[in-house]
């Protein structure tokens, strides 16, 4: 138990350490100012106040999306609407945000309700598919997220634009719907208290609820599950419901504290972000917002390097493209643990018989 | 005699840490059956993979005709003239026999496969090694001593000189070993050199030259069977004296517990597998349902347990029909089961022992603490269940498929038998674990039994079936073919004339079963 958590542990860290390596040898073959391109990328967030805020502020969306994704793939549901349910739960939210008009106290929790209200039903369509007729949640759930983005823009677009603003915006949310901010010349909001919120309270719900504990075994093996009398189809309903609600209540979260009129074109993406953070995180709750800081934090640097040297900020693709490919590699390092395997093998049976193995 | 092949100081870990072969010298005639024996557990698959290229061993070497080689994909054991016969078949069911033994190397005709030159080929060869089979057969039609046959046939096709049996005798009938020890027999005058895996020592006796014993991982032996006794091998095998008598009292059979009635099942491509099977399971007995595997056993106990829909016949336990109830429903209602595959249905491997343990009752007030678990209690609970069945394991945190298979199949036993079931349908309770779990499993069966549970045993071991059941049931073609109140009155060859359905017993004689 303890040796595989040190296993993937030092695999997730070798897995930086050559994606960072790679794009070290991009910067210096691309750039004509590589040392300062790479500090910019590495430590340019921890440079000032605001920038180390950006990281944070960018951590909360992908924390919800993170901790969305991750209790879906717990239960093995491939579901990744996370994306759409996040767009609509933002949509649900400038809807209550412009058209009520309440005393904060309540306005404020109503539309992440709201949010998170809608992101739970929409996730359920996938869900249903599949526990009626075993259709894939990847393919419904992908195509979903076109439908609900652009009935998403539809409703912002055609019921809340504002024509005046002179772009595609949608009127200004009442000011008693947005979260405060937390810290004067930032942007980072009371959302980042929600989010440790839900991490604490998914952590519990997985690993210390027989909900929780459903989950896990469906997804650990499905036929164990249905074989001990767990209800494997209702299961597979609520983790993806669950998974849209937290993905939802990130949509509104992120809308009210960053923004005070709904501004997205397109689809945000962080929900496809979400997957990412997932699977870093190994799917555990406690392990999102390490993984959502890490991706965050290589984000903003990158853009710092983009906007001060030569070097475009797209090399983070590279670092994420290398670091999941190399963690979902099942084989990759195999052989070390292998040898690690066999080297205690070794030991104990030396204990155990007196050495007539080695 | 020529030494053909050489194994010398293998070692092998598997990941999950289990050290199967500790420095092993293996060594074979030509032309010589050679068994190599031990207790499930013992390494025996685990050395024969490794000979034919299918794991790498951690150190050692293998040597053919005194020439070493590596052997590192079955490709190249073929190309050395190597061929296995897995203890679970590799077979395409779907596919007829000349097609499955010409595979990847089919004949072809302008790109196509040549059908016709297929069933040549293989009419060819089965008549050349007189191994009578049907070539344009399904496979997933044929009995299982045929597609044992079909496997020898596509291992002899790609010219094996050396050919490996997995404990090929385990899932045939008396007459059927006898068959087949005919053919290996020819086999043996025709040049070729076999390994015969087994831990039936009276076959061992029987049709072996030479054997070797493994225990532990390691060889602790190799004789001239001649010169060795059952005893002594047996001794070797398990390291010390064992009794394979079942100490069981005589049982007091009570009310009824479980009827089935009229029970019928078609399956998928229309074949009836259960035909009008009726028969009930009387509280304090154990029921044995005898018969070679795929005669409808499966298709019977995932209806009872509710793992398959059905919707001809009823089952009815005390008295109440149960047709549409869910599992939960009926494991509530008192069904234990004991699947027949530990890793499929059985355990999550990668979830802790302490959270298999709970798997069916974790929604138990007593497991719970408001919404949250009770950890306290699961741990408790835990320790006292690893503890009464002898799990061997560092905590109950550690994951189940660190276990070896005895303790893996403890962590099942454990669950089901805690539960106080009324019914308990225990599928292949033993298959594939050691001597010590098997006894252990044996006692905690008829302990259950003494205290009023009804037990529906199926066992594809005659050995074990005769030895636990109070009475018995044989199965062939998806009928009950024959019952036996009376175990002391029947001998292993008389049930296997029944199991290959050469006999079967009056429909009157059948009834009785019914109790009623
Ligand atoms: N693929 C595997 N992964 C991990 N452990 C295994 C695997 N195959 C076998 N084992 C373990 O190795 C030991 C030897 O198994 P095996 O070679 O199948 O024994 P035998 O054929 O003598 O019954 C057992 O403890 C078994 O549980
Ligand atoms: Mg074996």
């Amino acid at each position: 138990m303890h040796r595989e958590v040190l296993f993937e542990i030092v695999r997730t860290a070798v897995a930086i350490l050559i994606s960072l390596f790679v794009v070290f040898l991009i910067v210096f073959l691309v750039s004509s100012q590589p040392t300062e391109a790479l500090s910019k990328f590495l430590i340019g967030p921890l440079s000032k106040v605001r920038y180390f805020s950006n990281v944070l502020e960018l951590s909360i969306p992908l924390i919800f999306n993170g901790l969305a994704i991750s209790i879906m793939f717990q239960a093995k549901q491939f579901n990744i609407g996370a994306e759409g349910a996040f767009f609509m739960g933002a949509v649900a939210a400038t809807v209550v945000g412009i058209t009520m008009n309440l005393p904060r106290i309540i306005h404020l929790p109503f539309a992440i309700i709201a949010g998170s209200f809608i992101g739970g039903i929409l996730l359920f369509i996938p869900a249903i598919l599949k526990s009626k007729w075993n259709a894939s949640e990847l393919v419904s759930s992908l195509m979903l997220n076109y439908i609900l983005y652009y009935f998403g823009i539809f409703i912002i677009n055609y019921y809340l634009r504002d024509v005046n603003a002179g772009y595609m915006v949608s009127y200004p949310l009442n000011s008693s719907v947005l979260l405060p901010k937390l810290m004067v010349g930032t942007r980072l909001h009371y959302g980042i208290f929600i989010a440790i919120a839900m991490i604490i309270i998914m952590y519990y719900f997985l690993y210390r609820t027989k909900w929780g504990y459903a989950i896990r075994m469906t997804g650990l093996n499905e036929k164990f599950a249905e074989y001990v009398g767990i209800n494997v189809k209702k299961v597979i309903l609520y983790a993806q419901i669950i998974g849209g609600i937290i993905a939802g209540m990130g949509g509104a979260v992120e809308l009210l504290g960053m923004y005070t009129r709904f501004e997205w074109q397109k689809l945000p993406g962080y929900g496809w972000d979400g997957i990412i953070v997932a699977i870093l995180a190994r799917n555990n709750p406690l392990l999102v917002p390490v993984a959502a800081f890490f991706l965050s934090y290589i984000r903003i640097g990158a853009d710092l390097m983009a906007r001060m040297t030569d070097v475009p900020s797209e090399v983070v693709s590279v670092i994420q493209a290398l670091v999941i490919m190399l963690i979902a590699a099942e084989s990759f390092m195999a052989k070390w643990r292998h040898t690690m395997v066999v080297k205690r093998a070794k030991e104990e049976f030396y204990v155990n018989n007196g050495g007539s193995l080695q | 005699m020529k030494e053909i092949l050489k194994m010398q100081n293998i070692t092998k870990v598997y990941p999950n840490g289990i050290v199967a072969n500790k420095r092993v010298n293996f060594s074979v005639n030509e032309g010589e059956i050679h068994a190599l024996v031990g207790e499930n557990g013992a390494g025996k698959t685990t050395l024969m993979k490794i000979l034919f290229g299918l794991e790498q061993p951690e150190e050692g070497a293998i040597y053919l005709n005194g020439k070493k080689v590596s052997i590192n994909s079955p490709f190249i054991a073929i190309k050395n003239g190597i061929g296995m016969v897995h203890q679970h078949f590799m077979l395409v069911p779907s596919l007829t026999v000349a097609e499955n033994i010409v595979l990847g190397i089919e004949p072809r005709k302008r790109g196509f496969i040549d059908f016709k030159k297929a069933v040549e080929i293989t009419e060819e060869l089965a008549q050349k090694y007189n191994l009578k089979v049907d070539a344009k057969a399904v496979v997933r039609d044929l009995p299982v001593g045929m597609k044992q046959k079909v496997e020898i046939l596509k291992a002899l096709l790609r010219g094996a000189k050396i050919l490996i049996l997995d404990e090929p005798t385990a899932v045939l009938t008396p007459q059927e070993t006898e068959e087949l020890f005919e053919e290996l027999l020819r086999l043996k005058e025709k040049g070729h050199t076999i390994i015969f895996i087994s831990h039936k020592l009276r076959e061992v006796k029987q049709i072996s030259d030479r054997v070797t014993i493994m225990r532990h991982g390691k060889n602790v032996g190799v004789f001239k069977t001649s010169e060795v006794t059952e005893q002594d091998i047996s001794k070797l095998m398990v390291g010390r004296d064992v009794v394979l008598k079942i100490e069981k009292t005589q049982h007091k059979p009570g009310e009824v517990v479980l009827e089935v009635k009229n029970l019928t099942w078609i399956n998928e491509w229309g074949k009836p597998t259960l035909k009008n099977v009726s028969f009930s399971v009387r509280s304090g007995e154990i029921l044995g349902v005898a018969g070679v595997e795929g005669n409808g056993q499966r298709e019977l106990v995932e209806i009872i347990t509710g793992l398959r829909k059905f919707d001809k016949g009823d089952l009815l336990l005390d008295g109440k029909i149960i047709n549409n109830l869910s599992i939960k429903e009926r494991r509530e209602l008192g069904i234990s089961y004991i699947p027949e595959d530990r890793m499929v249905y059985g355990v999550a491997a990668e979830a802790s022992i302490a959270e298999n343990l709970i798997a069916d009752r974790f929604e138990k007030r007593e497991f719970n603490h408001g919404i949250l678990t009770n950890i306290r209690k699961i741990a408790s609970f835990s320790k006292y269940l690893i503890e009464e069945f002898k799990i061997q394991c560092s905590s109950f945190n550690q994951k189940v498929k660190m276990l070896s298979g005895g303790n893996i199949q403890k962590v099942v036993v454990a669950r089901e038998f805690s539960s106080g079931p009324k019914l308990l349908i225990a599928d292949q309770p033993t298959r594939g674990i050691d001597v010590g779990a098997t006894e252990l499993i044996h006692k905690k069966i008829i302990e259950l039994r003494d205290r009023g549970t009804a037990v529906l045993l199926i066992s594809a071991d005659l050995n074990e079936i005769m030895e636990l059941s109070d009475t018995l049931i044989v199965m062939f073609g998806g009928e009950i073919v024959a019952y036996f109140d009376d175990l002391s009155k029947v001998t292993e060859e008389e049930l296997g004339t029944y199991m290959l359905g050469l006999k079967k017993q009056s429909y009157e004689e059948i009834r009785r079963v019914l109790y009623a």
